[in-house]
């Protein structure tokens, strides 16, 4: 069919008032554009999940539905979980950007002044699922206002390799960083040494040696948030032990590891256990076939979970946890705070906490007892770690200057120097100037 | 009546106010080189003074923190990873020019010669130029794997290690990686360059100091290296501000690491003025670069002039 100028000029009218009175001539002689009713239009910046299958419910599923019932678009970015700090700079110093933005741990205290206040949304969570977990509480919030709606809790434990552990006379898992470096060195004797980062990730390094420093009494500040006492007995001790433990029992390359290194030296039997979320776990039961032992049998049958050991002051646990910060930039807050309610309502939020199949944890209490944790007795350990999780700054708050020393990565480059042959005194004595930057 | 057909007439003849403006040398010239103006102007100039005033305030993601004057040069001053990074810069710009010099100009002089699919060659030997950086230090970066590095492979199977080299978890080895992936993607860069000025020199000059009886280091040393200085001399130039300010190699293969071992100017003040969104603090360390850098350049300079000018 010849479409005409006359033709296209009325087709083009049509649906708007101007239009349907005087098509084009009369949106020219008016002089402005019509008005239209605009879609609302949210983009939701989060990180690529190490469980794939929920990135995939959210976009084939759970995100139509929303944009259906709520009547708006949605637009799901994922990038690098490294990569979300360097983004959420760029958007605010931009003035535009995502609107709703995934947070690491206590970043977000470092962007308080750039985020909208999500008090009565995240409240409200509270008081409906058994109250908000004192971990998230105090990550998100600075008693003045949530700066991150809480979204979840990635449980670090230590997935292990139960044959091998039997193997060296480790029926149970070893509860002390003795006992645990003893059965490493054996491990490493018999070609599988275990397996931890030391380098700049946002998730297994600083879960490891936070909770490792604190376990031996090494903490970076008083309760006060000012005074730096990392140059301690306590810290000393703890460096010590970790430069010859690297040696003794742990891959020597896991120096230069991402977040995603020991979980392929895991699933490729080249390391006996490492500190992780649950995705090895997870992934090697996705594909039961492809990841087989030496003795022909599924590796998920012989993947165990721990948390890490006891030091001398006690045993501890950090556990990346994630929150979405509401953007003040944004043009889109009312849409932005309607998607986050609509995704936080159980029904919806169950859904995709299934597809974690224990991976994330919830924010509050109500879900720990959800039959999720009954079906499979491997992931019962993740189960209370938003319960027991301790953040960054300790003994002090989780606030900027300690978002700020976790950013810089100075307690995992402590222990690093030390592991590549800096004296303990002097690994300290440069983390003690580093935090001494940051907080005073 | 007449008048005025003849005022019609004179002002049909006379140009329009504008193109007059034009016949002015100064003006035209102003005209022709205000577009490029207002693009430097845009992109380097606004972005230069902007960083320069960021790097003497407070500034921190989102928060305004007012004018601090030399306070942040001054926390950077006493810094020891921006220490480390400073003579990382150095040591990395300077060891892979000298590589990339000489593997170049080795690769030049070969490529210059007559054999059989040599344009294939030429073209082939530019691919390390032309794939991105980010994905092939990507590559690199798995070669490189402390756990699965297929080198490590390579030389375990031909009997030359027996354990693995930590090549990205030890500070120096890293340090040699990020510096032979530099010297791989820019060696083509040298080779091509060079080339084209080789190319340039009359080849009778070369049968007249044959004929003399000059052997072929003499021809080289005494014909070719002279006339092939002025190109080799802006090739280095070139290589050594786009080294110095490296940024993507080093982010990808180690992020700085281990334990900042690697850190160069670009990837430091990425961390501290993105990653932990203290953009002041950022700012200072990348321009504390420009001084460095500008000495570089107009010490090369000044030679080049001298090269030319001899």
């Amino acid at each position: 069919m010849r479409v005409t100028r006359r033709k296209f000029l009325r087709a083009t009218g049509a649906g708007t008032a101007l239009a349907k009175t005087g098509g084009m001539a009369a949106i020219l002689a008016s002089g402005q554009a019509p008005a239209y009713a605009q879609t609302q239009q949210v983009h939701w910046l989060k990180w690529n999940d190490f469980v794939p299958a929920s990135d995939v419910l959210l976009r084939k599923e759970m995100l139509p539905a929303a944009e259906k019932e709520l009547g708006m678009k949605i637009n799901l970015e994922t990038v690098n979980g490294n990569d979300l700090q360097p983004r959420v700079t760029a958007a605010i110093q931009a003035g535009a950007g995502p609107d709703l933005i995934m947070a690491f741990n206590n970043q977000t205290y470092l962007y308080a002044d750039s985020v909208v206040d999500m008090t009565e949304l995240a409240e409200d969570l509270s008081s409906k699922e058994g109250g908000l977990y004192k971990y998230a509480r105090s990550i998100c919030s600075n008693g003045k206002m949530f700066m991150g709606m809480p979204w979840a809790v990635i449980g670090a434990m230590i997935a292990y390799r139960k044959s091998w552990l039997d193997e060296v006379g480790a029926t149970t898992f070893p509860d002390t960083w003795e006992a645990y470096r003893d059965v490493g060195k054996k491990l490493k004797a018999k070609g599988h040494p275990l397996g931890q980062t030391l380098g700049h990730t946002f998730g297994d390094a600083p879960t490891f040696t936070y909770p490792y420093l604190w376990s031996w009494g090494g903490k970076e500040v008083e309760a006060d948030g000012k005074t730096v006492v990392i140059n301690s007995k306590e810290t000393i001790e703890s460096v010590k032990f970790m430069a010859g433990f690297w040696k003794d029992a742990y891959d020597e390359g896991g120096l230069a590891w991402d977040d995603t290194n020991n979980n392929r030296a895991f699933l490729s039997q080249t390391i006996a256990a490492t500190l992780n979320g649950a995705s090895i776990y997870i992934e090697s039961l996705r594909k039961p076939d492809q990841y087989i032992t030496e003795k022909g049998t599924q590796m998920n049958k012989d993947i165990q979970h721990a948390p890490l050991p006891k030091g001398p002051a006690g045993q501890f646990g950090f556990h990346l946890l994630q929150s979405h910060m509401l953007m003040k930039y944004s043009k889109n807050q009312a849409a932005a705070k309607q998607l986050l309610k609509w995704i936080h309502t159980t029904s919806n939020y169950e859904k995709w906490f299934i597809s974690q199949k224990g991976f994330a944890t919830p924010c509050t209490a109500d879900w720990e007892k959800h039959k999720v944790w009954n079906e499979d007795p491997v992931m019962t350990p993740y189960k209370v770690a938003g319960r027991l999780g301790q953040a960054p700054g300790f003994a002090g708050p989780p606030n900027a200057k300690a978002a700020e020393a976790l950013s810089k990565y100075i307690i995992t480059d402590m222990y690093a120097k030390a592991v590549q042959g800096t004296p303990a005194e002097e690994a300290v004595k440069w983390a003690e100037g580093e935090l001494k930057k940051v907080f005073i | 009546m007449a008048t005025i057909a003849i005022a019609v007439d004179d002002r049909q003849k006379r140009p329009r106010p504008r193109t007059r403006v034009l016949e002015d040398e100064r003006w035209l010239a102003f005209a022709l080189l205000l577009p490029t103006a207002v693009l430097l102007g845009l992109f380097i100039a606004y972005p230069f003074v902007k960083g320069v005033l960021l790097s003497l305030s407070a500034d921190r993601v989102g928060v305004s923190g007012g004018f601090v004057g030399l306070a942040n040069f001054d926390k950077i001053w006493n810094d020891s990873i921006f220490r480390t990074a400073v003579w990382n810069t150095f040591w990395y710009t300077g060891v892979t020019t000298v590589f990339k010099l000489f593997l170049g100009l080795w690769l030049a002089l070969l490529l210059n010669r007559h054999f059989k699919g040599k344009a294939y060659i030429r073209a082939a030997i530019l691919l390390p130029f032309i794939i991105p950086t980010v994905l092939s230090t990507f590559a690199w970066k798995w070669m490189f794997d402390p756990t699965f590095s297929v080198i490590n492979w390579a030389l375990f199977k031909l009997g030359l290690i027996t354990g693995r080299i930590n090549w990205l978890g030890d500070p120096d080895l890293a340090m040699t990686s990020i510096i032979i992936v530099n010297i791989w993607r820019g060696v083509p860069f040298f080779a091509i360059s060079l080339l084209a000025g080789l190319q340039t020199i009359s080849p009778e000059l070369q049968e007249a100091a044959a004929i003399d009886g000059a052997k072929p280091w003499k021809r080289f040393w005494y014909v070719t290296w002279p006339l092939l200085l002025p190109v080799t001399m802006v090739v280095v130039l070139f290589s050594v501000i786009q080294t110095f300010a490296d940024f993507q190699l080093v982010y990808v293969m180690t992020g700085g690491g281990p334990a900042n071992a690697t850190h160069l100017f670009a990837t430091y003040a990425y961390q501290i003025g993105i990653g932990t969104g203290l953009l002041s603090e950022g700012a200072a360390i990348s321009l504390a670069m420009f001084p460095f850098l500008l000495l570089i350049v107009i010490v090369q300079l000044l030679y080049i002039r001298r090269v030319e000018t001899r």
